[in-house]
C-alpha cells in the first residue's frame, strides 16, 4: 500500500471515529507531559513547604498539596515520565522478546515450538501480578526490575501471537515462493513472515501499555522499586491512601485519575489501532 | 371443499436494513386443507422461508407484518399475542429447517431434548417422557434408539440429525409439519429417504405438511399441490399434475424448463433468464416483469392480477400461457 | 468423566513442576547472601558460614534443588524472621481470611455481571444494555486501588454507612469459634447474628472492590456470548418448538452461552489472585497477600517465597477445577478431548 493511501485511510478512520480522535489527542498530551514534564511544571515536585502541607485544591495548587508541602499537580505531570517510561520500555522488551520467540516457535515448530511454548506455558501458570511481585523481590527492589518483572509477565501475550500469525503464514505461497528461491528459512522468517506478524501485534500492543502501566503501579503502590521521594502515580496513590480516611482526597485522587486517564487512553487507541489495520489485512 | 387448515391471506411482510427497507413478502396467499402435503418452490430470496417464519411467529426483529393473516383452524396467528402463538408452536404446527446439525443443541443428548418437547406438549412426566422420546426415535427410524437418544448431534451424522429434528416436530402431534429445504446439504440416498419418512408420518398421522424447497424435482412427486413464489410473490397455485402439463405463468413454464429430469439432456435445459431483483425501492406490481418474455406495456399498471380459474389455484399474470 | 479428571490431572503436573522450578530459582536469586540475612546483622562470619551449610547453600546448585523440593514435600517453607513462625503456619491461620475475600468477590462479580449480561442480551438497546457496556468499559482502566480507595473515601468518610478500613473485625465484637476459619460461615455455624453482621459490615467494601474488577469482563463476555448462542440454529429450533421462554432461556441459550464465560475464569482468577494483595493492602486485611507485603517491606524473603508458592498452586489447582467444569456442562470436551 501507497503511504498517501494510507494516510488517507488513517485520515478517514480518525474522521470517523471521535473516539479514536480523543485518545489520540490524549496520548499526544501525555507524550508532551512525558517529554517536556520538568518544564511545564509549575512547581518543583520535589520541593517541601511543611506551611502548606495538606492544603485543599487552590489557585496556588490546583491539584492541592500533600503531607509535607509538594504541589501535587507538579508531581503528577511530572511522573507522566517515569510512568511512560516503565511501561513503555516494559512492553518494547516483552514485545521484541516475545514476537521473535512466537514467530521462531510457529514457524520452525519442533523444538523451537516446544521450548517457547513450556516457557509461556510456566509463566501463565502463576497468577501474573504475583510472579511479578515474586520477580521484583528476588531480583531486588530497583526500578528496572519492576521493568523487567513486568516485561516477563507480558511475555506469553506476544509469543503466543506471534506464533499463531507465523504459524498461519508458514504455508502461505509467497513463503514458498521465496523458499524455493533459494533463500534459507531463517531469512524467509525475517524478511517475510515477521514482517506481517507485526500488524495485529501493535493492537495488543497498544492494549498492553494500558495494562503494564496499571501493573507498574500497582507494584509501586506496594512499595516495590520506585522510593519516595521520587513522583509516581502508584506511590502517590499510595502516599494519599493514608489521608483518604482523614478526608484529604485530592492527594490519591489526581494521581489515580492520570492512571485511569492513561489506561483509557491506550485502550481506545487500541481499539482504534484494530479498526485501522483490520480491513487491509487478507487472512 | 373442506375448509382449509391453514388460510394465508395476503400476508405482506418488511425487513428493516441498513441500506433500506426490503419488502420481502407482499400479498402472498395460499391455502393448506387437512393432510394435504403442499409444495412451495422457488428460487432462493423469493420469500418461502419468510412465509413459512411468519406464519411460525419465530421472525427476525428486524422483520415486521404489514398486511394479511395466517388464520390457523380459525385463529389468525399473526395477529395473536406471543404467548398464545406459543402455544401453538409445537403443538398444532410444527417445523424443521435445513442444516440439522446446528438445528440442535450442542451440549445436550439428543433423547433429552425430544423429551424436553413431549414434557411442554404431552405434559410427561420425566421418566415417561425419556421412553416416549425413544419410541419417536424409533419410529423416525433412527437404528439403537436406546443407545442413541443419549447421544450428542456431533456424534450423529446430518441424516440422522434430521431424523432428530423430525421426531421433535412431531412429538407434539401437530397438524401441520413446515419442512424448510430439509435435504439441502444431505446426500442424495439420504434426501429421498428423509422425504419418504416425512410423507410416511403424515400419512400415519393425518398431518398436513408444507414442503418449502427451490427444488421442483423434490415436489414433482410429493405433493399434492404446489404453489410457486417469485421476488416475495406466489406467481401460481395449482394441483401437482396441472402444474407440470400446462403450467400457466411464464415463470413456472421456465421453472420447469430448467429442471433435470431423466431423459433431459443437458443442452435441452433453459436457465430462467435474469436475477431476482432487488427488493428494495420501487418495484413494478408484477416482480416478473423485467424478466418475462411476454411482458406487455399493461404489465407496468398496477395492481397485480390475480386469475382464480379453479378453487385453491391461482394465476399472477397479465398474459398467462 | 473420571478419565477427563485423570487427564485433566496429568495436563496439571508439568504446570506444577513448572511453579516449584521458577519459585526455586527465585528463592535462589536474592540479592546478597541468604545466609547473612538469616544469620542476621550482628553474626559473626563463622555463623554465617554455618547457617550456610544448614540451610544447603553450599551445596551445587541441582543438590540444593533436590533439597528444596525435599523440603516442600514436607511442608517446610522456612521460617519468617518477623514473626519467628514457620511460614506454613503463618500462611495457614492466614488463608482464611484471604479466601473469604476473594470467595464473596467472586460471587458478587457473578451474581451481578452475570444476571446484567444475559439482561443486557435479552433487551439490546436498553438502559441496562447501555449502562452495563458503559461500565464495564470504564471498568476496566480503573486500577483496582483506587476504586478502592474511592469507595473508603465515598462510603466511609463522605456518607458514613461503612465501617473503617480496619480489617476483618471491628475492636468491639468477639470473633465466633473458628470452624472454617471463614468468619461468615463461623458465625452461621454458631448462630451468632451480630458476629455475622460485623463480619459482613467489614467485608462490604473490600469485596466489593474485588468484585467490581472482576464484574466487568464476566458481564462483557457473557453479553456477548449471549448475543451470539440467541442468533443461533439451535434456540431458532426450541422456539419453533413451543418450549417455555425459561427453559429456551436457561437450558438452552444460558447454558450454551456460559461456557466462554468458564473459560474466561481462568484468567479472572490470575488477576483476582494478584489484585487480592492490593485490595488487602488498602483495607488492612490480615490476609496471606499483607503477610507477604508486610515481609516483603522487611526484607523477610521466605515468606515472600512461600506466598508465590501458595498462590501459584492454588491457580493450577482452581484452573484445573476450571477445566473439569468446562467438562461437565460441555460434552463435546469429555468425549473428544
Amino acid at each position: 500500500m501507497s503511504r498517501d493511501r494510507y494516510l488517507r485511510h488513517a485520515r478517514h478512520v480518525l474522521a470517523e471515529n471521535p473516539v479514536t480522535l480523543v485518545a489520540s489527542a490524549l496520548l499526544l498530551v501525555l507524550v508532551l507531559l512525558a517529554l517536556a514534564g520538568p518544564w511545564l511544571a509549575p512547581h518543583d515536585p520535589l520541593v517541601t513547604d511543611t506551611a502548606l502541607k495538606l492544603d485543599p485544591p487552590s489557585w496556588r495548587h490546583w491539584f492541592g498539596t500533600d503531607q509535607i508541602g509538594r504541589d501535587i499537580l507538579s508531581r503528577v505531570i511530572v511522573a507522566a515520565r517515569l510512568d511512560l517510561a516503565i511501561a513503555v520500555s516494559a512492553v518494547a522488551i516483552s514485545f521484541a522478546l516475545g514476537s521473535l520467540g512466537g514467530a521462531c516457535a510457529g514457524f520452525f515448530g519442533g523444538w523451537a515450538d516446544r521450548i517457547v511454548t513450556r516457557i509461556s506455558d510456566t509463566i501463565m501458570a502463576f497468577p501474573l501480578f504475583v510472579l511479578a511481585m515474586g520477580i521484583v523481590a528476588a531480583l531486588g527492589n530497583t526500578i528496572a526490575n519492576i521493568v523487567i518483572a513486568t516485561a516477563i509477565i507480558n511475555l506469553p501475550f506476544y509469543a503466543r501471537m506471534a506464533r499463531g500469525e507465523a504459524n498461519v503464514r508458514r504455508q502461505a505461497g509467497y513463503v514458498d515462493a521465496a523458499r524455493l528461491a533459494g533463500n534459507s528459512p531463517a531469512r524467509v522468517l525475517a524478511a517475510h513472515v515477521f514482517p506481517n506478524c507485526l500488524p495485529p501485534m501493535m493492537v495488543q500492543a497498544s492494549l498492553n501499555l494500558g495494562w503494564a502501566i496499571l501493573n507498574a503501579a500497582a507494584l509501586s503502590f506496594i512499595g516495590l522499586g520506585v522510593r519516595p521521594p521520587t513522583p509516581e502515580w502508584g506511590i502517590m496513590v499510595a502516599e494519599g491512601a493514608a489521608f483518604i480516611v482523614s478526608g484529604e482526597w485530592w492527594i490519591a485522587l489526581f494521581p489515580g485519575l492520570a492512571l485511569m486517564l492513561a489506561v483509557f487512553c491506550f485502550n481506545l487507541l487500541g481499539d482504534g489501532l484494530r479498526d485501522l489495520i483490520d480491513p487491509r489485512r487478507r487472512t | 371443499m373442506s375448509p382449509p387448515l391453514l388460510d394465508v391471506e395476503d400476508l405482506s411482510l418488511e425487513f428493516r436494513t441498513r441500506q433500506g427497507v426490503v419488502r420481502a413478502l407482499e400479498q402472498v396467499s395460499f391455502g393448506i386443507g387437512p393432510g394435504e402435503t403442499v409444495g412451495l418452490v422457488g428460487e432462493s430470496g423469493s420469500g418461502k422461508s419468510a412465509t413459512a417464519y411468519a406464519i411460525m411467529g419465530i421472525l427476525d426483529r428486524a422483520a415486521r407484518v404489514t398486511a394479511g393473516r395466517a388464520v390457523f383452524r380459525g385463529v389468525d396467528l399473526i395477529g395473536e399475542s406471543e404467548s398464545r402463538r406459543r402455544e401453538y408452536r409445537g403443538r398444532e404446527l410444527s417445523m424443521i429447517f435445513q442444516s440439522p446439525r446446528t438445528a440442535l443443541n450442542p451440549i445436550r443428548p439428543v433423547g433429552a431434548q425430544i423429551a424436553d418437547a413431549l414434557r411442554r406438549h404431552a405434559g410427561l412426566g420425566r421418566a415417561a417422557a425419556r421412553r416416549r422420546a425413544i419410541e419417536l426415535l424409533d419410529r423416525v427410524q433412527i437404528p439403537d434408539a436406546e443407545r442413541r437418544s443419549h447421544a450428542y448431534p456431533f456424534e450423529l451424522s446430518g441424516g440422522m440429525c434430521q431424523r432428530v429434528l423430525i421426531a421433535l416436530a412431531v412429538a407434539g402431534k401437530p397438524a401441520l409439519l413446515i419442512a424448510d429445504e430439509p435435504t439441502t446439504g444431505l446426500d442424495v440416498s439420504t434426501q429421498a429417504a428423509i422425504l419418504d419418512l416425512i410423507r410416511e408420518l403424515a400419512a400415519g398421522g393425518g398431518m398436513a405438511t408444507l414442503l418449502i424447497t427451490h427444488d421442483l424435482a423434490v415436489v414433482a412427486e410429493r405433493c399434492d399441490r404446489i404453489v410457486v413464489m417469485h421476488a416475495g410473490h406466489v406467481v401460481e397455485a395449482a394441483p401437482r399434475s396441472r402444474l407440470f402439463t400446462t403450467p400457466r405463468h411464464p415463470y413456472t413454464a421456465r421453472l420447469i424448463a430448467s429442471t433435470p429430469r431423466p431423459g433431459t439432456k443437458l443442452r435441452d435445459l433453459v436457465p430462467v433468464p435474469g436475477t431476482v431483483p432487488d427488493l428494495r425501492g420501487v418495484l413494478p406490481p408484477c416482480r416478473y416483469r423485467t424478466r418475462c418474455e411476454r411482458a406487455v406495456d399493461a404489465c407496468d399498471e398496477p395492481p397485480l392480477p390475480r386469475i382464480i380459474p379453479a378453487p385453491g389455484e391461482l394465476v399472477a399474470c397479465r398474459r398467462p400461457l | 468423566m473420571l478419565r477427563l479428571c485423570g487427564r485433566r490431572l496429568l495436563l496439571a503436573v508439568p504446570g506444577i513442576v513448572g511453579v516449584v522450578v521458577v519459585t526455586f530459582v527465585l528463592n535462589r536469586a536474592l540479592p546478597g547472601d541468604p545466609a547473612a540475612y538469616f544469620a542476621g546483622p550482628a553474626a559473626t562470619r563463622e555463623a554465617i558460614q554455618e547457617i550456610r551449610v544448614r540451610l544447603g547453600l553450599d551445596r551445587s546448585l541441582p543438590e540444593q534443588f533436590v533439597w528444596y523440593v525435599r523440603d516442600l514435600a514436607r511442608g517446610d517453607l522456612g521460617k519468617s524472621i518477623t514473626t519467628g513462625q514457620p511460614v506454613r503456619a503463618d500462611l495457614w491461620s492466614r488463608l482464611p481470611a484471604s479466601l473469604e475475600l476473594t470467595l464473596c468477590g467472586l460471587a458478587l462479580a457473578l451474581g451481578v455481571a452475570l444476571p446484567c449480561g444475559v439482561l443486557a442480551a435479552t433487551r439490546p438497546g436498553s438502559w441496562i444494555d447501555h449502562t452495563t457496556r458503559i461500565v464495564t468499559t470504564a471498568g476496566v482502566s480503573l486500577p483496582i486501588f483506587f476504586t478502592g480507595l474511592l469507595l473508603v473515601y465515598i462510603f466511609y468518610y463522605l456518607l458514613g454507612w461503612a465501617p473503617p478500613p480496619l480489617g476483618r473485625t471491628d475492636a468491639f465484637s468477639t470473633a465466633p469459634p473458628a470452624v472454617t476459619g471463614l468468619l461468615l460461615l463461623d458465625s452461621l455455624i454458631a448462630r451468632d447474628a451480630s458476629a455475622f453482621g460485623a463480619a459482613a459490615k467489614q467485608l462490604v467494601l473490600p469485596a466489593v472492590t474485588l468484585g467490581l474488577f472482576a464484574m466487568a469482563p464476566i458481564a462483557r463476555m457473557t453479553r456477548a456470548s449471549m448475543l451470539g448462542v440467541l442468533s443461533s440454529d439451535f434456540i431458532r429450533t426450541a422456539r419453533a418448538t413451543g418450549l417455555a421462554p425459561r427453559t429456551v432461556l436457561v437450558t438452552y441459550a444460558l447454558r450454551n452461552a456460559l461456557l466462554p464465560v468458564v473459560t474466561l475464569l481462568g484468567m479472572i482468577f490470575s488477576f483476582l489472585l494478584g489484585a487480592n494483595v492490593l485490595v488487602e493492602k488498602v483495607f488492612a486485611w490480615p490476609g496471606i497477600g499483607s503477610y507477604a507485603l508486610e515481609a516483603l517491606i522487611a526484607s523477610d524473603y521466605a515468606p515472600v517465597q512461600g506466598f508465590v508458592l501458595t498462590m501459584a498452586s492454588m491457580y493450577v489447582l482452581l484452573n484445573l477445577g476450571i477445566d473439569l467444569l468446562y467438562g461437565l456442562i460441555d460434552a463435546r470436551v469429555r468425549i473428544e478431548g
